[in-house]
């Protein structure tokens, strides 16, 4: 591991992960990120991750693209992985800029995610708050 | 024949044959327009219906507005100012233009009149030629004076009309009106340039997020055509708002505007487009019916 503070959390919420960054990750931070989070979808046994992007103003090509590679890991080890909070700027700046983010599933907020979770992974108990 | 090169109002008096110099020849000349007026003017009525122009006019208005162009004109003969027709001319443009007066017919009038007016002269100096050219050096700059007078005059009055209208386009705001929980309809009327477009999805993303929206259905029954930054503009929002969470229905495209994006080759299999706005929101609703019916099957009470 990295040194320096995480500016990223993930916790577990009944069989989900939620994964939330707190402010622009540097490239170094994105890939830490990319690795504790397909980690714990292994020893949490994970059966979707909500990656909350809602406190960044800018998602640049390299970011756009991990999040792209962490959906597909995620799949790989057995996860659904949908996006969430997803700022209107950011959306158009990513379409403009051509952007593939591809199958990747994307939800307006954390309530929406889950919600999109649940029809996605048929999971007849639904996680008790 | 230097003398007539230069195409001046007042003509070098040295060697001059007729029994005029050059300060005493327009006078004279207004003189002779104003004293035939009538039969002038009436001609030139006859040349304007001859050649079709102004049709969206009554005879009456005609006869009005050909007396006032009239005497406008040789008004600009005698004191060579062209202000007062200036602004006669745009006030002209202002009545006519809402009527559907071309720019060529308005020209085209203003040439006659010249036309007309040029013949009458010829024909009263036709005995002595080098006074006639004198005549139509002192007549010829004047006239095509007026003539670019009028014409600058009818196209600024024209666009500024132009400028008006399309200010009060972009004054509509484009509406985002919900229409159920999580349902927005974003109709959308009149001409969408890069400028609207803009405005649109600045309009259509943050809609989604205030309103929580997840289907979102934008009519464009109203949209004449669009060009091909605006149809790119155009499934970029869609994608944008995918991005958001939100589906987005396009209903009501025109076959000019299904033709354009077929054309250059828009990826269309993300566009969900629907005929018409009935059958949007019912897909709309079917969409979102659906999403609640599975919820209240897997973890409903």
């Amino acid at each position: 591991m990295n040194g320096g503070p995480r500016l990223f959390s993930i916790l577990r919420q009944g069989p989900y992960l939620i994964a939330s960054i707190h402010t622009a990750l540097d490239d170094s931070q994105l890939v830490r990120f990319q690795q504790d989070l397909v980690e714990r979808i292994g020893s949490d046994r994970a059966r979707g991750v909500v990656i909350d992007v809602a406190a960044l103003d800018v998602l640049d090509s390299f970011a756009s693209r991990t999040l792209r590679d962490i959906g597909e890991m995620a799949r790989l080890r057995g996860a659904v992985t949908v996006i969430v909070g997803i700022q209107p700027d950011v959306a158009f700046a990513m379409v403009e800029l051509g952007m593939d983010t591809g199958r990747v599933v994307t939800a307006l907020d954390l309530e929406e995610g889950l919600a999109e979770l649940d029809s996605y992974v048929a999971a007849p108990p639904a996680p008790r708050r | 024949m230097s003398r007539y090169e230069d195409s001046s109002v007042t003509v070098a008096p040295t060697g001059a044959t007729g029994d005029l110099d050059g300060d005493t020849l327009l006078p004279q000349l207004v003189a002779h327009l104003r004293e035939h007026r009538t039969r002038l003017r009436q001609e030139w009525v006859g040349r304007i219906q001859e050649a079709h122009l102004l049709q969206a006019m009554t005879t009456q208005e005609m006869s009005a507005e050909t007396t006032l162009v009239y005497d406008n004109y040789v008004e600009v003969l005698e004191t060579g100012s062209v202000e007062a027709l200036q602004h006669y001319a745009r006030d002209l443009s202002e009545r006519i233009i809402p009527r559907g007066v071309e720019t060529h017919e308005v020209v085209g009038i203003v040439l006659l009149l010249r036309d007309v007016l040029a013949r009458s002269l010829f024909e009263k100096y036709q005995r002595d030629f080098a006074l006639l050219n004198r005549v139509l050096d002192a007549y010829e700059p004047a006239a095509n004076r007026i003539a670019n007078t009028v014409a600058v005059s009818f196209v600024e009055e024209r666009e500024r009309v132009i400028r008006q209208q399309q200010d009060s386009i972009r004054e509509l705001s484009t509406p985002v009106l919900p229409v159920r929980e999580r349902l927005l309809i974003l109709p959308i009327i009149g001409v969408l340039d890069r400028e609207r477009a803009r405005q649109l999805t600045v309009q259509l993303l943050g809609g989604i997020r205030t309103h929580r929206a997840k289907v979102v259905v934008v009519d464009i029954t109203g949209v004449p055509d669009v060009d091909e930054s605006v149809a790119n503009h155009l499934v970029r929002t869609v994608d944008a708002s995918r991005l958001m969470g939100a589906s987005v229905i396009i209903t009501g495209l025109s076959p000019e505007i299904a033709q354009t994006l077929v054309t250059i080759g828009v990826d269309l299999s993300k566009m969900n487009t629907i005929g018409d706005l009935q059958g949007g929101l019912e897909e709309a609703e079917r969409l979102l019916g659906y999403a609640v019916s599975r919820e209240d099957g897997n973890g409903g009470p």
